[in-house]
């Protein structure tokens, strides 16, 4: 269990992590949602004591990580599966990891196996890695020492396709069994599959936390029309809540049959009109952390996220 | 749209579930694991492995120039032991440099200090291991020297010379440490090899010479010089028994020039952000 309070970090004027708090529970994997530059490593950073937080507190298993006594045996940390000695061999590093946590030689070759690295890529050194094979090796420094906690930098990345099911499986598992997992990535597909509970972050600011269900649930209906913008602003003259999104779409806060009838009241030729479900995700990410975005989207948003 | 939600999760995080842990807390690393595996994380590359295989090796090629270039009929172990000592004394404090700065040229720090959240104790394990290099290296050397001197006179068929007391051969070390020590500090101070590698060699090959002029345009400077100039005292202990004056004056440089810097330097590292 990861219990985030209050987290407040700022760089000279720029305020990286804002008034933070949200708590990953055992048994669930928590996804931790945000544009890049949003906020995501600096927290785990923080989480992990690597960064100074300038108010606020982390407790990770109720204490703070720099409590734990064997911190690997109780915590499983993977922030930067490059930031790995290259002239060290795969195998020496997770050797390394064992000895500091006092665990037993054979560990490291039953962890090579469960990270599906194969004795000669495990003599090998890290330089030669790609970037998916340092993902594999970080993630079995991560569970070496058989932690109750994972928390996870964008653990997906530089995995293939084959890789990316295996992690998800990997910590499906990790959490049926009763362990926390908090994951952050930017690949919203990845985590709409894998996670129960989602906090996203923009700008340094949570701007929604709760399960996945209940977010997605909030997302409402999906009409797609030529013109989203004056799609959206028909809805509005019917009272309902709505924001064009991209491509014409437009996300709005009332039932199919509502968001039909008042689109077909205007006049409006409605190119597709389904429950935001599966999109969903995407397009809660994409107005919740429109303020935050980089690349504006084509979103006039009107923040009926904000509310 | 989540108003609701964000509330429940605040009053939450306030107030967390009162088991957090499954399984009772493992007990604390313990220093020696902490150290030992400080001491692999230096052999276990191929560019560790031979930066301390080059002890041995600059060693054995300092002792046969000097028995094939000397003029051996005059070679004592002191001749010997000035040759293996130059090499140490540069291949030692990059040693000490590298062991702090390789944790951030090759960012291992993230791994070291996730698994060992007191780096106060991974920087004290890192200084041990360091020093014991250090006494080793110099052992290993002047023992290959010590060959040198016994191949030379069995050479020439004259007694060796072993010209060099326990106290002589204790400044030497203690004169190598100092040097380490400094290596050490610098890597602290700049948690990069390059500049601190190039630091050392200003701190060592320009700032004599600085000094040196400094004392030829000034009085005052070239009298007082030993109590600022490390270097001056240092180099005292290869090859002279110091008088209490040049101890005081020892101890004093090693407080300004390592001593200083390896507090400013670990506080640092204490208080920096690992990315």
């Amino acid at each position: 269990m990861i219990t985030v309070e209050s987290l407040s970090k700022s760089y000279g004027g720029f305020t990286a992590v804002d008034d933070v708090s949200f708590v990953a529970r055992p048994g669930r994997v928590t996804g931790f949602l945000g544009p890049n530059g949003a906020g995501k490593s600096t927290t785990m950073r923080v989480m992990v004591g690597l960064t100074g937080a300038d108010s606020g507190e982390v407790r990770v298993l109720g204490r703070r990580f720099a409590d734990l006594p064997d911190p690997g045996r109780e915590v499983g940390v993977l922030l930067d599966a490059s930031a790995q000695h290259a002239g060290r061999t795969g195998r020496e590093i997770l050797t390394i990891a064992a000895l500091t946590m006092g665990l037993p030689r054979t560990r490291v070759d039953e962890m090579l196996e469960r990270v599906s690295l194969t004795p000669d890529e495990a003599s090998r050194r890290v330089r030669n890695y790609s970037l998916g094979m340092r993902q594999r090796l970080g993630i079995g420094t991560a569970l070496l020492g058989d932690p109750e906690v994972l928390i996870l930098d964008e653990p997906a990345n530089g995995l293939d396709p084959a890789g990316i099911r295996w992690m998800r499986d990997l910590l499906r598992d990790f959490a049926d069994q009763g362990g926390t997992v908090l994951l952050s990535s930017h690949l919203l597909h990845e985590i709409e599959v894998i996670a129960d509970d989602l906090v996203v972050i923009g700008n340094g600011r949570i701007v929604a936390q709760g399960t996945k269900d209940e977010l997605l649930a909030g997302a409402g209906t999906l009409v797609r029309a030529a013109d989203g913008t004056a799609l959206a602003a028909a809805l509005g003259a019917a009272g309902i809540a709505a924001r064009p999104t991209s491509a014409g779409a437009v996300l709005a806060e009332a039932d199919l049959t509502r968001v039909g009838q008042a689109a077909f009241a205007a006049g409006i030729a409605v190119t597709e009109l389904r429950a935001a479900d599966g999109a969903g995700l995407e397009e809660m990410f994409l107005a919740l952390t429109a303020e935050s975005q980089r690349d504006t989207v084509t979103t006039t948003t009107t923040q009926g996220a904000a509310a | 749209m989540n108003t609701t939600t964000l509330t429940e999760h605040a009053v939450e995080a306030v107030v967390p579930a009162e088991t957090p842990r499954r399984r009772p807390a493992p007990s604390r690393t313990p220093f020696r694991r902490v150290q030992y595996v400080e001491l692999r994380k230096m052999f276990d590359t191929r560019s560790g492995f031979w930066l301390m295989a080059s002890i041995v090796i600059t060693s054995v090629i300092a002792t046969v120039v000097t028995v094939l270039a000397g003029d051996r009929d005059t070679l004592t172990f002191d001749s010997f032991a000035a040759a293996v000592g130059s090499p140490m004394s540069i291949i030692l404090p990059i040693i000490g440099v590298l062991a702090v700065t390789s944790e951030w040229s090759q960012r291992t720090s993230l791994t070291t200090f996730t698994l060992v959240p007191g780096r106060s104790r991974v920087l004290t394990a890192k200084l041990a291991n360091t020093l014991l290099i250090g006494f080793l290296g110099m052992v290993i050397a002047l023992g290959v020297g010590a060959l040198g001197n016994l191949v030379c006179s069995m050479i020439t068929g004259v007694d060796a010379q072993w010209d060099i007391s326990a106290a002589t051969f204790a400044q030497i070390v203690l004169a190598n440490e100092l040097g380490m020590l400094l290596g050490f500090a610098l890597g602290l101070l700049f948690r990069s090899s390059p500049a601190a590698i190039v630091g050392y060699f200003v701190v060592n090959l320009v700032l004599p010479g600085l000094s040196g002029a400094l004392a030829s345009a000034q009085q005052w400077w070239a009298d007082n010089a030993g109590w600022f100039d490390l270097n001056q005292s240092r180099f005292l202990l290869f090859d002279s028994t110091l008088t209490g004056q040049e101890w005081a004056q020892l101890g004093v440089t090693t407080a300004l020039w390592i001593v200083l810097p390896l507090l400013v330097g670990t506080r640092l590292v204490l208080r920096s952000e690992v990315k």
